[in-house]
């Protein structure tokens, strides 16, 4: 069983972020991490493929010389090779080049399954999996909070969560599926992980080896196009209702009803 | 051009789900602007009554009524909507941001080789005609406005709660299309074994309007049973943060934030919970926010629009009894 696990190095929740002046970019304060939902789909594979008894995991991200952090971090958990698709050129698209360019890459590679997250925290589209399925053709099923491989059959038994409830689908292999909190519990990397992934050589995959024209690839691939970044409006500052507990809960009251008016 | 401007309504069990009419409301808005109609796609089994009740706000409606379509079924519902989105060719295509629209929008995105802009927290008409989506990155600390020239449709994904329901008054009269279902068997690869639905009276957090969240100052899971008392008399439903779901006091699905939902109701009460970045992410659309906690320095204060410093124990019966009060009042 060989399994694509498409990974992403995104700003830490609690990094800064500033818009520039006149709104043409955003700057991040330099705290990377794994996206959370992608460290789901690698333990989810490490599992699978432990599971089955053979196969290998291969940990794929489409970024910069910071990205390689992601494949680290997969590899040290466990993932046996990693995949770089380093162009300059790759850089800056939007969900719809950045899947294009992945199923480039994931095309000649032998797979039977492929799991992403259910979104990255940069952007939170959760659009890239589903594209990426698209551009294999192959079938995909998004939110998994629970997958059952049966290699002999070929088939996935997938749990997804939706609003209110679950459903539960069944696919054949190939198949991409995108990763939801409660699938598993990631697994802190080992030390000997962390050597290993030290020394584990990364597979670079440029726009010729892609077999991508650069106006099919980042900024010049791109179906949208961003006019400007701004800041969210900003909240006022809080009313602390003060007294004591029964005047103060008898205030809010009033406030909700008569300032805010939204009882 | 008069390409249309679509919107997909969801429909669920029989209704069609509240992010649909604020999408009528907003999608007739943009219709107007550009002076083309407005047209909805309705999929699903015995849904001709719905088809009705949508033509009080759209010109067309493209109704797929079939037992097929009783279920969702991504593989089914891309080609039925791509076909048709490839014939009539749509300028906008809109959808709730909700999970069944984020697992088959992009990839319809994908087929008809055109941009999507997902959890979109305002549209408008901008210069050369284009919709321009107002979306949020790194968890809402930043929105960038985006277009799609490259493509059509312009698809967007709206967060439920962003636009205000419309109001049925100069109601147009549209007309309603009745569709074949027909489909290539051999591009249906999925197959949904089961659906299974909580019994839930109470709306889903994404839509709903009121809501009120508990946190790790609640101490134990049984005293959940005061917010579901203050929840019963708001009409409220009940929420989460990870701590809570972690330590099994409450399901997944109650859980708001970063890596669980993001909701945007009219009135978010956080109740005994310190306001954690992953938290504020996942409510900080949020209309009116409400903060009860004993820490005056709780990060969550610096979120809200009103607070209570105090013992949630102490202020919940009471806040109960007043609502109550106030609320029969009418
Ligand atoms: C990758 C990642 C993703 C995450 N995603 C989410 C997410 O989606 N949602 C989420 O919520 N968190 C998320 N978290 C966790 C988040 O960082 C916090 O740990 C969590 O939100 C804290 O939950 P809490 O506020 O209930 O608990 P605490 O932080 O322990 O806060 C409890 C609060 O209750 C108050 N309190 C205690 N007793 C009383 C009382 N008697 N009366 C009044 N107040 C009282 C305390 O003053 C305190 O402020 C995530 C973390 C990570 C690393
Ligand atoms: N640049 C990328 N490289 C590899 N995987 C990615 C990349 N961008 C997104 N993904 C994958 O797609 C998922 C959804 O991302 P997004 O659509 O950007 O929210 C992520 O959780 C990743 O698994």
């Amino acid at each position: 069983m060989n399994i694509v696990v498409l990974v992403k190095q995104v700003p830490d929740s609690e990094a800064m972020v500033q818009v520039r002046e006149g709104g043409s970019a955003v700057e991040v304060e330099d705290k990377y991490t794994l996206n959370f939902f992608d460290s789901l789909a690698v333990e989810e594979a490490l599992r699978i493929k432990e599971q089955v008894g053979s196969g290998k995991v291969t940990v794929v991200t489409l970024g910069t010389q910071k990205s390689v952090e992601a494949l680290r971090t997969g590899v040290a958990m466990g993932a046996d090779e990693a995949v770089l698709l380093d162009d300059p050129a790759l850089i800056g698209g939007d969900e719809y080049v950045t899947a294009k360019a992945l199923a480039q890459a994931i095309k000649n590679m032998e797979y039977d399954l492929i799991l992403c997250g259910r979104e990255a925290f940069d952007d939170s589209s959760g659009a890239v999996g589903p594209l990426v399925a698209e551009f294999l053709g192959i079938p995909h099923i998004t939110v998994a909070v629970k997958i059952e491989v049966s290699s002999e059959q070929r088939t996935v038994t997938v749990e997804r969560e939706v609003e209110g409830g679950k459903e539960i689908l069944k696919a054949p292999l190939p198949v991409l599926l995108s990763a939801q909190k409660g699938l598993n519990e990631p697994r802190v990397p080992p030390i000997t992980g962390v050597m290993k992934a030290m020394r584990t050589e990364i597979k670079r995959l440029d726009l010729a080896a892609l077999d991508l024209p650069a106006t099919e690839a980042g900024v010049a691939g791109a179906k949208q196009e961003v006019l400007r970044y701004h800041r969210p409006p900003e909240r006022p500052p809080v009313k602390i209702v003060e007294g004591e507990v029964p005047d103060a809960v008898r205030e809010l009251v009033k406030l909700l009803k008569e300032e805010a008016k939204v009882i | 051009m008069s390409a249309e401007v679509w919107v997909f309504a969801e429909q669920r069990d029989g209704k069609l789900r509240k992010v649909t009419l604020e999408l009528l409301g907003k999608g007739r808005e943009l219709a107007d602007k550009l002076g083309v109609k407005l047209a909805a796609l309705l999929l699903g089994s015995g849904v001709s009554d719905l088809a009705g009740e949508l033509t009080s706000y759209a010109d067309n409606v493209y109704q797929w009524d079939d037992p097929l379509l009783e279920r969702y079924n991504s593989d089914i519902y891309l080609q039925l909507i791509s076909h048709l989105a490839g014939k009539e060719t749509p300028q906008i295509l809109l959808a709730g941001a909700t999970f069944l629209a984020k697992d088959l929008f992009p990839r319809l995105a994908g087929r008809l080789d055109t941009g999507i802009a997902v959890d979109c927290l305002n549209l408008a008409i901008g210069d050369d005609n284009l919709l321009v989506a107002t979306k949020p990155l790194f968890g809402g600390k930043v929105l960038a406005d985006v277009v799609c020239r490259k493509g059509r449709p312009q698809i967007a994904l709206v967060r439920p709660n962003t636009f205000p329901p419309p109001s049925l008054s100069g109601a147009s009269k549209g007309e309603v299309h009745k569709l074949e279902v027909s489909i290539d068997p051999d591009q249906v690869k999925l197959e949904v074994l089961e659906v299974v639905r909580a019994a839930k009276e109470r709306l889903d957090l994404t839509e709903a309007e009121i809501i009120v969240t508990g946190g790790r100052g609640l101490k134990e899971p049984k005293n959940f049973r005061l917010l579901e008392d203050l929840a019963d008399v708001l009409g409220a439903t009940v929420g989460a943060t990870r701590a809570v779901v972690d330590s099994g006091w409450r399901p997944q699905d109650d859980q708001v934030g970063k890596s669980g939902k993001t909701v945007s109701p009219k009135l978010y009460f956080a109740i005994g919970l310190s306001g954690a970045i992953h938290h504020i992410m996942g409510m900080d659309t949020s209309n009116v926010v409400v903060a009860i906690n004993k820490d005056p320095r709780a990060p969550i204060f610096q979120y809200a629009d009103y607070g209570i410093v105090g013992d949630l124990f102490e202020v919940l019966p009471l806040l109960t009894e007043e609502l109550k009060r106030e609320l029969a009042k009418g």
